[in-house]
């Protein structure tokens, strides 16, 4: 049990794909300005990773060797436009706002990656568990960096104002810059720091 | 079963794309009505906002059933077709495949507080995609109400910012036809001399940096859609000035 329960946890802090494994990046600059389609983005990556991994892991007995990448942007790309449908049909607004990013999740090394290097090799549970730790490892980065963002770029959280109204008039602005890509690597590399301070594990020798 | 063999490998994939066909097929059929409602309510949406009504989805119907008086099938002589619906058939990416003699020119008359407002949706070609709208003309049909754009795929950031108020927001005003009642559009210009746009008798704003040929494809949709609704303009304006006649000589009387 607790081997598995590692497949859950190590991918959220000693091994987070976005932190540690630095994969996934494209995605954390790209739709991390407001925390609501950061939200949705990381909901529609946990949906895609965990069904993706579980089909694969079904299928991994099956799937002829020459062709397995091929079979796994399939299985990936065909649950990428599953989740695109669903939310054009029931969050219409979030999914223009995702438009093409929702598209390229199938790009997403993150959920390639744990295809080949864990589902084809293990069981259905245990890819499944896999597939949900990667996510929920990616997501909270996401979600952290959409927070920060929305809060000093915009001074909003969720589209609701956060910052009161008395510290404008004392003087504050919102940071600009906090929009902009450069602060979401930025924002990525302070939490890596932070994280890096913290857990004793990712400190390299040398 | 050998899984190196050829025959394995296709037969495999062969099964594997069915499956994966079937799946998405179902699902896209299935979601369909409930995906093109959230397309229709949009499009009133964005009929609406061009005339300065923002509303959610859910209540777009109601208030575009208030507002919007008359939907008209405008043909290229200047008449009407009054058995076309409007909104529900006639779809400018079909429309604009067809010689503009044959095509349906939509156009919708919105009444706000006893000011009409004529909305004409617009649609053309950008760098990548299609790009589309609306605009809407205040009474005089010359002077822009408001615009909204939208895209297929323009490139995010250059192109898709089209869709962005601050950018919307310079063709407010701006006239449409010159002194002499030529069409002159309005166009994104990259050399544009009045980048606060206080001049709103120039015929342009200030273009996008970046986005030069979806700019360009602005200006050559406003332009090219605007010309087929010229004859009726005209015609509007003739009743308009009997009735104006009319009305003085009721005064004089």
């Amino acid at each position: 049990m607790s081997k598995n329960k590692v497949l859950l946890t190590d991918p959220l802090d000693d091994n987070n794909p976005i932190t540690v494994q630095v994969l996934g990046i494209c995605s954390a600059l790209a739709i991390t300005v407001q925390l609501k389609a950061a939200i949705v983005m990381s909901l529609s990556v946990i949906a895609v990773m965990a069904a993706s991994n579980v089909t694969i892991s079904i299928l991994r007995d099956l799937i002829p060797n020459r062709i397995r990448i091929i079979v796994q942007l399939v299985v990936v790309a065909s649950m990428v436009v599953l989740v695109d449908q669903v939310l054009r049909a029931y969050a219409y607004d979030v999914s223009k706002e995702l438009s093409i990013f929702i598209g390229l999740i199938i790009t997403n090394c993150i959920v390639m990656g744990r295809l080949e290097a864990f589902a084809l090799g293990n069981g259905v549970w245990r890819s499944f568990l896999d597939g949900v730790g990667n996510a929920f490892g990616y997501a909270w980065i996401l979600i952290l960096v959409a927070f920060f963002r929305e809060l000093l770029g915009s001074g909003k959280l969720l589209g609701i104002q956060a910052i009161p109204d008395f510290i404008y008039e004392m003087g504050y602005v919102d940071n600009g810059l906090m929009l902009l890509s450069p602060m979401a690597l930025i924002t990525v590399g302070l939490i890596i720091w932070v994280q890096r301070s913290r857990n004793r594990k990712l400190i390299e020798q040398g | 079963m050998n899984r190196d063999s050829n025959v394995y490998t296709f037969t495999f994939a062969t099964l594997m794309v069915f499956v994966v066909a079937s799946v998405l097929a179902y699902t896209s059929f299935s979601l369909k009505d409930l995906q093109n409602e959230n397309v229709r309510k949009e499009k009133m949406q964005n009929i609406l906002s061009t005339v300065g009504i923002q509303t959610d989805r859910e209540g777009a119907e109601k208030l575009f059933n208030q507002y919007i008086k008359e939907q008209l099938a405008v043909q290229s002589d200047g008449s009407i077709d009054s058995s076309v619906n409007v909104f529900k058939d006639v779809k400018l990416a079909l429309e604009l495949k067809k010689s503009p003699d044959t095509q349906d020119f939509p156009l919708y008359v919105a009444e706000i507080d006893s000011e009409k407002f004529y909305i004409i949706p617009i649609r053309g070609n950008g760098l990548w995609n299609a790009i589309f709208g609306y605009i809407s003309l205040k009474e005089d049909l010359n002077t822009i109400k408001g615009v909204v754009f939208d895209h297929v795929g323009e490139t995010a950031g250059l192109g898709a910012e089209i869709t962005q108020d601050w950018f919307i927001e310079r063709f407010i005003d701006e006239k449409l036809f010159d002194a002499n009642s030529n069409l002159m559009g309005i166009t994104v210009s990259k050399t544009n001399n009045d980048p606060s746009n206080l001049d709103k008798t120039d015929h342009e704003v200030d273009a996008i940096s970046g986005a030069t040929i979806t700019g360009d494809g602005v200006t050559d949709m406003i332009k090219e859609r605007i010309t087929h609704y010229v004859p009726y303009f005209e015609f509007i304006k003739s009743t308009n000035s009997i009735a104006v006649v009319s009305n003085n000589n009721l005064n004089l009387n």
